[in-house]
């Protein structure tokens, strides 16, 4: 199934002059934005990314990087309310994600 | 868990210490021990029995689903040696039964990370599957006099807490990432490869049905809340809100949580608060016209319920890309920064009306 999202709102970069063409980014990606074109890493469907952040953690030159946030919307407002980075932590009793 | 100490080995060997591992006399799916130069190892079955299902099965209701998890450490699958493979994964009991029962037939080690009884996934973007934890479980259980070599299996989920080369560096054991799903882990491990079906997060129309009862569960804790308040209203109330009333709620409540989940890629727009809203939308529409509502008398209710449950019913829907698998976090900030003000303008002015209609 085809499950597209907002278009155009990712902060998901890539510096190709970092790049050293490992492919960890195509292993770790959970859904295939990236491809190894040549000896470098291209962002193949930026749309498709979902700012998980295992990219950026596990890219090795740091090439790439990407603002990864968690959070229900509950958490996310209560974020707001409370002037926090929204966060989803359940550790406290809360029954989020 | 019982966490009194006890010994469990048999009478022939000697019990040298505790396992490295503790586990419960009453956790049944410890088949037996193994012993290592570290210590004892509990050894597990690759078979789910009842009270596992049944445990599944409560969690996915939101019934102790916070507090169902396994101890941290290390387990044993089949009869591992010193170069058995050694997949990682996290202390939540529904991932840790998810995992064992895809490996039976392998001879394979276990390490259990101490995520809270939080989930691979979860655990990862919170930083508690992570790069410190994994470099401290290996030192704790003493991996590296376990297993002679120095690869680690880790789910591809795990990801966004773990960094590879980090580990590498502060433990000397390198990081495979294998599949997003246990049930490819044993085609794994035979072929040393992933595909990009493998590699790739699904979001189907089963994988989101699994989802929804723990949405509606909570759903249902807060509307508990707002049947005491509507409650207390309907003392002071000339027409008590009733059965039809709730008929209504309840479907928008409906609406957001489950049906919504459920139709998520057929719904043709693609922010989830809109998704939600649409089909609160319809369901309202279609009991007030069922209910006759638009007619003298009426028009306050009616009205005041187009504005309130819809906006409910958004509310709802916005919350479900906390489960989703595909939505980026600045996506949902720019929804909800559209959505947020409407639903609760949307909501004030409704519930105004329907006080209105009801005193």
């Amino acid at each position: 199934m085809n499950n597209k999202y907002l278009k155009n709102v990712v902060t998901l970069t890539l510096s190709a002059e970092k790049c050293v063409g490992c492919g960890i980014c195509t292993d770790v990606c959970p859904h295939g934005v990236f491809c190894i074109d040549g000896k470098k890493a291209q962002v193949k469907d930026k749309n498709r990314c979902m700012e998980c952040g295992a990219c950026a953690i596990n890219c090795p030159s740091k090439a790439i990087s990407v603002d990864s946030g968690v959070g229900c919307a509950a958490a996310v407002i209560w974020g707001w309310l409370t002037g926090n980075e929204p966060s989803c932590d359940c550790s406290g009793g809360g029954e989020c994600c | 868990m019982s966490k009194e100490k006890s010994c469990c080995c048999s009478a022939d060997s000697c019990c040298a210490g505790e396992p490295i591992t503790q586990y419960g006399k009453d956790d049944r799916w410890v088949t037996g021990e193994i012993r290592t130069s570290k210590g004892n190892v509990p050894v597990i079955s690759t078979m789910l029995q009842f009270k596992d299902t049944l445990g599944a099965w409560k969690v996915r209701w939101n019934i102790g689903r916070m507090d169902y998890k396994i101890n941290p450490r290390i387990y044993a699958v089949g009869k591992p040696d010193k170069i058995s493979p050694v997949i990682v994964s996290s202390n939540y009991k529904l991932t840790f039964d998810t995992l064992r029962k895809e490996l039976s037939g392998l001879d394979c080690w276990i390490l259990i990370l101490d995520t809270k009884g939080i989930n691979v996934w979860c655990a990862a973007g919170k930083g508690t599957f992570g790069t410190d934890e994994l470099v401290r479980s290996i030192l704790k259980t003493g991996l590296s006099e376990i297993v002679s070599h120095r690869t680690l299996i880790l789910p591809q989920l795990g990801a966004p807490g773990v960094s590879a080369y980090e580990v590498t560096r502060q433990s000397g054991f390198s990081i495979i990432y294998g599949p997003v799903r246990a049930n490819d882990i044993k085609k794994f491990i035979a072929t040393g490869s992933t595909t990009h079906e493998m590699r790739t997060v699904n979001f189907t129309m089963w994988d989101r049905l699994v989802l929804t009862p723990v949405e509606l569960m909570q759903a249902a804790k807060t509307s508990l809340m707002v049947f005491g308040v509507l409650f207390l209203i309907n003392l002071f109330a000339s027409k008590p809100f009733g059965v039809d009333d709730f008929i209504v709620y309840a479907g928008a409540v409906l609406m957001g949580t489950v049906v919504t989940p459920l139709l998520l890629p057929f719904i043709p727009v693609r922010a989830f608060s809109l998704k939600g809203w649409l089909l609160g939308l319809c369901w309202t529409v279609g009991f007030v016209l069922f209910k006759g509502w638009f007619t003298y008398g009426y028009w306050l209710l009616a009205i005041g319920y187009l504005l309130v449950l819809p906006s409910l019913s958004s509310f709802l829907a916005m919350n479900f890309t906390g489960s989703s698998t595909y939505t980026s976090f600045s996506g949902v900030i720019k929804e909800m920064k559209v959505a947020v003000p409407l639903i609760a303008l949307s909501s004030v002015v409704g519930s105004v009306l329907l006080l209105v209609a009801i005193l």
